[in-house]
Parts: structure tokens; C-alpha cells; sequence
């Protein structure tokens, strides 16, 4: 496997398991977010703009580490640095 | 596939590059400016509006309420900065419904822009809220050792604001790119409206969040040695009422 092969193996296998790995956490604090938001929207129904907008900004904030993981394998799929300066270093031979 | 609407670029001379989110951001800056300026020419102050006034009264008294509920409490200070933030945001994830139309935001260059815009806007409305002293001060607020962490904190919250959105419109704009290749007949229509909902919720998002780092700075904070007076406790018979 020369340099190139194995740039482009790690990029995609990394890109796979940081999607993957990375929306596990996020999934399950959106879950418990929701579910804590919809009990207490059960017992103070009075409250529920202020519930709503806390849990929307809660839930963006929580959404965003996966939203990071996201843009990293997009990064490492799309617009690779190690990819880009192999390919300058090969049509510089 | 192009990762940003960066990569389109229309017209290049040397350094000076002229790309799709630039033109794009020129023109929404453009329907917001003229169309404003076009409604508030002619206001009325009477019972009988046009429909155009009454649109803009509704956005704008509803922006002055959503920030007056974060905690700020003269909104109108606030309104022109949060205001625009928000109304530029959600006009370009609304926009999507055009075709051809790709959202500025969905470009990490606007987006750190806006964020910078925060960053820079935070410690202003800090020193006018409670004093150039008051406002350095809040950065070693439990202890001096905090000071460092305060100011990482400072910047890692502007990166976070610039990458979520940029991730949100991004992602939008490549699910529907990705779906158009695998199942091109009804299900891009059903992401776009999904992208939709997300652009608008991100659009509150990075307002009501600039809304509550600007609050967290200008708040003026109570001496310790003020006694506290508990709220008067309701009384014990009072039968709940549900």
C-alpha cells in the first residue's frame, strides 16, 4: 500500500466511526432531554413556553457536538488536508 | 460535491474573488434593506394599517419580546443588533425554497463572521451595562484561578456558535444533494421541508444564545451582604388548583 492508499483508508474508516461513535452520546441526552421536558410539561402545562424554548436551546446545544462530529468526517470525506498535500506531493514527482 | 458555496465563484481578479455567498449574502442584505425602507416609508399611526406594516410589527414586537424573556430588560437597546442577527439568519435558511438559492450561512466564512460579531458585540454592552472595572471583573468571578478558563470559554462559545450553524446549513444542503443522487422523486422535497424547520430553529438558536451571553455580561450583580428575603411562602391550606 503506498502513502495514498492508506491516507485514503484511514479518511474514510475514521469518517465512519466519528459519525458513528460521535451521535451515541448526543442521541441518548436528547433522549433523556425530551423526556424530562415532556414530564414536567405533564405536570405544569401552565409553563410550557418557557419549557419549549429552554428545551429547544437545550436540545441545539446537545445537537451540536454531533453536528461537530459531523463536519469532521465531512472534513475528512470532502476536503481532506492529508489527502490534498499527498496528491501535491505526487504531481510534484 | 462542494462542501460550501464558497467554491462557486463568479468573477476573480488576482487576490479579490467574487463567490456565491458573498452575491448571495449582497442580495438578502439587499430584500432586507429595501424592503424595510420600502414598508417604512409610509407608516401609520392610525387604526388602519397596510398589511406590510402590520407583518413588520408583528416580527419586530415579537423579537423585543423573546429578548425581554431572556433576562434583558430594556430590549429596545438590544433590538438592532439581535434583531439583525436573527432576520439575516432566518432569511437565508427561508430562502432555500428558491432553487438555485444556496444559504450564505451554510459557508464557515459568514458564519465566523457572525460569530466574531458577537464576540466583539458581548463586551461592549458589558462595559456600557455595569463599568469597564465591573465588566473585567466578572472574568475572575469565583476565584482568580478561574481567569483562564473564563477566557477559553470566551472563544470556545464563539467557535461553537460559528460551527453549529454552519454545520446545520451545511448538513441541509448536502442530505437533499445526497438524497437528489439515491431517490430523486419526493423524498428531497420532504429534507428541504425538514431543513426548513431546522434553519428557523437554528436561527432562534443563535439569537436567543447571543441574547444570553449579552445578558450573562450586562447583568449588574447584588452585594453579598444584602439580607435576603425569602418570597413569602403561600399558604398551607390553599388546596391545589390544577
Amino acid at each position: 500500500m503506498d502513502s495514498m492508499t492508506i491516507i485514503a483508508v484511514a479518511s474514510i474508516v475514521t469518517a465512519g466511526l466519528t459519525i458513528a461513535i460521535g451521535v451515541v452520546g448526543p442521541s441518548l441526552g436528547e433522549g433523556r432531554a425530551v423526556a424530562t421536558a415532556l414530564t414536567s410539561l405533564a405536570q405544569q402545562p401552565d409553563a410550557s413556553a418557557t419549557i419549549t424554548r429552554t428545551l429547544f436551546v437545550g436540545l441545539a446545544m446537545i445537537e451540536s457536538t454531533a453536528i461537530y462530529c459531523f463536519v469532521v468526517s465531512m472534513i475528512l470525506i470532502f476536503a481532506n488536508p492529508f489527502w490534498n498535500h499527498a496528491i501535491a506531493q505526487v504531481a510534484g514527482k | 460535491m462542494r462542501l460550501s458555496p464558497d467554491e462557486m465563484i463568479f468573477w476573480q481578479y488576482g487576490f479579490l474573488k467574487l463567490n456565491a455567498t458573498i452575491l448571495f449574502t449582497w442580495g438578502l442584505m439587499l430584500v432586507l434593506v429595501v424592503g424595510s425602507m420600502l414598508v417604512t416609508r409610509r407608516l401609520s399611526k392610525g387604526l388602519e394599517r397596510s398589511r406590510w406594516q402590520n407583518l413588520l410589527e408583528v416580527v419586530v414586537t415579537t423579537i423585543e419580546k423573546q429578548i425581554e424573556e431572556v433576562g434583558l430588560r430594556q430590549p429596545r437597546k438590544y433590538l438592532g443588533f439581535l434583531g439583525t442577527l436573527f432576520l439575516f439568519v432566518a432569511l437565508s435558511a427561508l430562502c432555500t425554497v428558491f432553487p438555485g438559492f444556496e444559504p450564505p450561512t451554510g459557508s464557515l466564512s459568514t458564519t465566523a463572521a457572525l460569530a466574531l460579531c458577537v464576540l466583539v458585540a458581548v463586551p461592549l454592552f458589558g462595559i456600557e451595562g455595569q463599568g469597564l472595572g465591573g465588566y473585567l471583573k466578572s472574568y475572575m468571578e469565583p476565584t482568580i484561578i478561574m481567569l483562564p478558563f473564563n477566557l477559553i470559554s470566551e472563544v470556545s462559545r464563539t467557535l461553537a456558535l460559528a460551527v453549529r450553524l454552519f454545520g446545520n446549513m451545511m448538513s441541509g444542503a448536502m442530505i437533499i444533494g445526497i438524497l437528489l443522487s439515491i431517490t430523486p422523486f419526493v423524498f428531497p422535497i420532504v429534507m428541504t421541508v425538514l431543513g426548513l424547520l431546522t434553519g428557523m430553529v437554528q436561527a432562534y438558536i443563535f439569537f436567543v444564545l447571543a441574547a444570553v451571553y449579552i445578558a450573562a455580561a450586562t447583568q449588574i450583580r447584588q452585594p453579598k451582604s444584602e439580607p435576603l428575603n425569602p418570597p413569602p411562602k403561600p399558604a398551607k391550606e390553599t388546596p391545589w388548583t390544577a
